[in-house]
């Protein structure tokens, strides 16, 4: 293999392109998995390898399973490039990208997006105050140091993750203010006509029924079904308030964390100029891939939660479908359809149950449309709900040219922190589906890379194409 | 600078450290952490200031695309706190609005 081209290049070290690199290096592929943090493990795994064991103890059994795909990774013989940012990847297979303040590209035949998920963005009055953060980034706090809140928290919103984190917490002696719970009496009618789903997701729906149970068992006061969240406080967080049962509550804390889901990060599909759809039950953009992930006619292909949420085993399956639809198209996969059926049944088993979880803990219309004019969407530049739909009323029919008319989007993130919100604001103010809106043209570089990184770039030619004598694996 | 950190790792005087300093000041904080983690520990409130209303904000999202972690490092101003490594000696101040051209060092001539 040649130090500048590979058979598969794949971009994120979450389950889905761990598990396709033990896949593909089974194929004997030559693999080169790249990261923007140094570490492995991507989101769900962070810190896997270094973790000591009372703290692996403390996440619980789902994290500590991340232990032998890591291991198996090391072993695969695939070459990791930790710390490297992606900042292009262009329809011939190269993948542009930092690493330690250089730039450098490489060239494969095929490329798996697997950039996983990134918490939905909470858009709510205050959300942008010094002391209020996603209880997912806290998790990662917790993954990657032990950190642990300093004084009482608030946990605020719903999903899987915020009660997870709770529970974490408490098992670890922090003192849980209160758990702001969003999620309605409704929300679990309707889960529950999901049909067969229901059933399947009993597990899951019970699995979070115990974790709220037991917060409560040990004193933690949750509030359920609570509406018009509002954060207080001038230059950083002071507290919470909300309407809980009809009455307004207010609860004091320095430190706020918010979560309502997980969506996927779509940053380097819409770069490649694919096509995305609007999912009605996920509320958010996905690319529209084929049965193995991949994107058109393009040599990309996605895996995991960055295709569609479907959690952290589905992602691992995922990457080894993808990984063995590239091996056929190499040609060296002749009996694809007998390889990929036992994988496929987990696959069905695993996500069988999300149209349950969707629809479960579905993020309330309120805390992702803000109804106030005066809540910030864009954090970046600064640009408000209100604004938004004054660019509609002017006839801005999409993202792009509120863009142009305010920034919005324009910032550090591009887009990634406001893009779902503007999406859904200008839907609802022009009266039509998302999918009528559209989203904002990414392009890259897709991560902000400096003139000197660029000036710093690796000229090597690549004058040796992979060889067709493929290498054992180590 | 508050007293009190809003994150803090227990037993942590019992893990090697090393010192960075945030606006001139000494931080000592456990290795292996990010330059985020290292301020939020550190008892840092306050990361930057937002571009256009100058309003102080800190980490959001820790994992790379919120960009509200926004620090100056060794010089170079806007750099992700949160994926870069803590290191000894480290300099590190707060990006006061957005980055300028005249902030930037560009070294020597080729």
């Amino acid at each position: 293999m040649s130090d500048t081209m590979a058979d598969l290049v794949i971009i994120g070290s979450g389950p889905a392109g761990l598990a396709a690199a033990c896949e593909a290096r089974a194929l004997n592929l030559s693999v080169v998995l790249l990261d923007e943090q140094s570490t492995i493990g991507g989101q769900i795994y962070r810190s896997i390898e270094s973790a000591p064991a009372d703290r692996i103890d403390l996440l619980g059994q789902d994290y500590a399973s991340g232990r032998s795909l890591a291991s198996d990774f090391r072993q695969s013989g695939t070459r990791y490039l930790g710390g490297a940012v992606v900042w292009n990847v262009s329809l011939d297979g190269t993948v542009d990208y930092v690493v330690n303040g250089q730039s450098d590209k490489i060239i494969g035949k095929h490329v798996l997006l697997a950039s996983g998920a990134m918490e939905r963005p909470f858009p709510i009055s205050g959300w942008t105050l010094p002391g209020v953060m996603g209880a997912g980034a806290a998790q990662i706090l917790l993954k990657g140091s032990g950190a642990l809140p300093t004084g009482p928290v608030v946990l605020a919103g719903c999903g899987p993750l915020l009660y997870l984190l709770a529970w974490q917490y408490l098992r670890a002696g922090a003192t849980i203010q209160a758990l702001v719970d969003t999620t309605t009496v409704s929300a679990y009618l309707r889960a529950a006509r999901r049909g067969a789903g229901a059933l399947r997701g009993w597990r899951d729906l019970s699995k979070g029924v115990k974790l709220l149970a037991a917060l409560r068992r040990h004193g933690v006061p949750v509030f359920s079904g609570c509406t018009e969240l509002s954060i207080e406080g001038e230059k950083r967080a002071e507290g919470l308030s909300f309407k809980h049962r009809g009455k307004p509550v207010r609860v004091s804390a320095s430190l706020l964390l918010l979560h309502q889901g997980v969506v996927p990060n779509t940053q380097l599909s819409w770069s490649t100029g694919s096509a995305h759809r609007w999912d009605p039950d996920q509320l958010c953009w996905q690319p529209v891939t084929d049965a193995w992930g991949r994107l058109g006619k393009t040599p990309f292909y996605v895996a995991g939660d960055s295709r569609a949420i479907v959690g952290a085993q589905a992602s691992a399956i995922q990457g080894r479908l993808a990984a063995l639809a590239i091996g056929e198209r190499l040609g060296i996969v002749t009996d694809i359809a007998r390889r990929a059926a036992p994988l496929q049944r987990l696959l069905r088993r695993h996500t069988h149950i999300r149209p349950f979880l969707d629809a479960l803990y579905r993020p309330k219309n309120e805390n992702r449309i803000p109804h106030a004019g005066s809540v910030v969407v864009c954090r970046c530049e600064e640009v408000t709900a209100g604004q938004i739909r004054h660019y509609v009323e002017l006839g801005c029919l999409g993202p792009n040219q509120t863009k142009a008319f305010s920034r919005c989007g324009m910032g550090p993130c591009q887009g990634r922190l406001c893009g779902l919100t503007v999406t859904e604001l200008i839907a609802q103010a022009r009266g039509v589906e998302p999918s009528n809106v559209g989203y904002y043209r990414i392009r890259p570089p897709i991560k902000p890379i400096t003139l000197g990184e660029l000036g710093a770039v690796d000229r090597r030619i690549p004058t040796e194409i992979a060889s067709p004598n493929r290498e054992e694996p180590e | 600078m508050p007293a009190e950190p809003l994150f803090s790792i227990p037993r942590s005087s019992e893990l090697e450290t090393v010192t960075i300093t945030f606006e001139g000041k000494p931080l000592t904080v456990p290795a292996g952490l990010s330059v985020a983690a290292a301020l939020l520990v550190g008892g840092v409130h306050e990361f930057r200031s937002s571009v256009v209303g100058q309003a102080p904000r800190a980490p959001y999202c820790m994992m790379g695309v919120c960009f509200e972690c926004l620090v100056e490092i060794d010089g170079v101003p806007a750099r992700q706190s949160c994926v870069v490594a803590a290191q000894d000696g480290m300099k590190v101040r707060r990006q006061i609005g957005a980055a300028r051209l005249d902030d930037v060092s560009f070294g020597d001539e080729p």
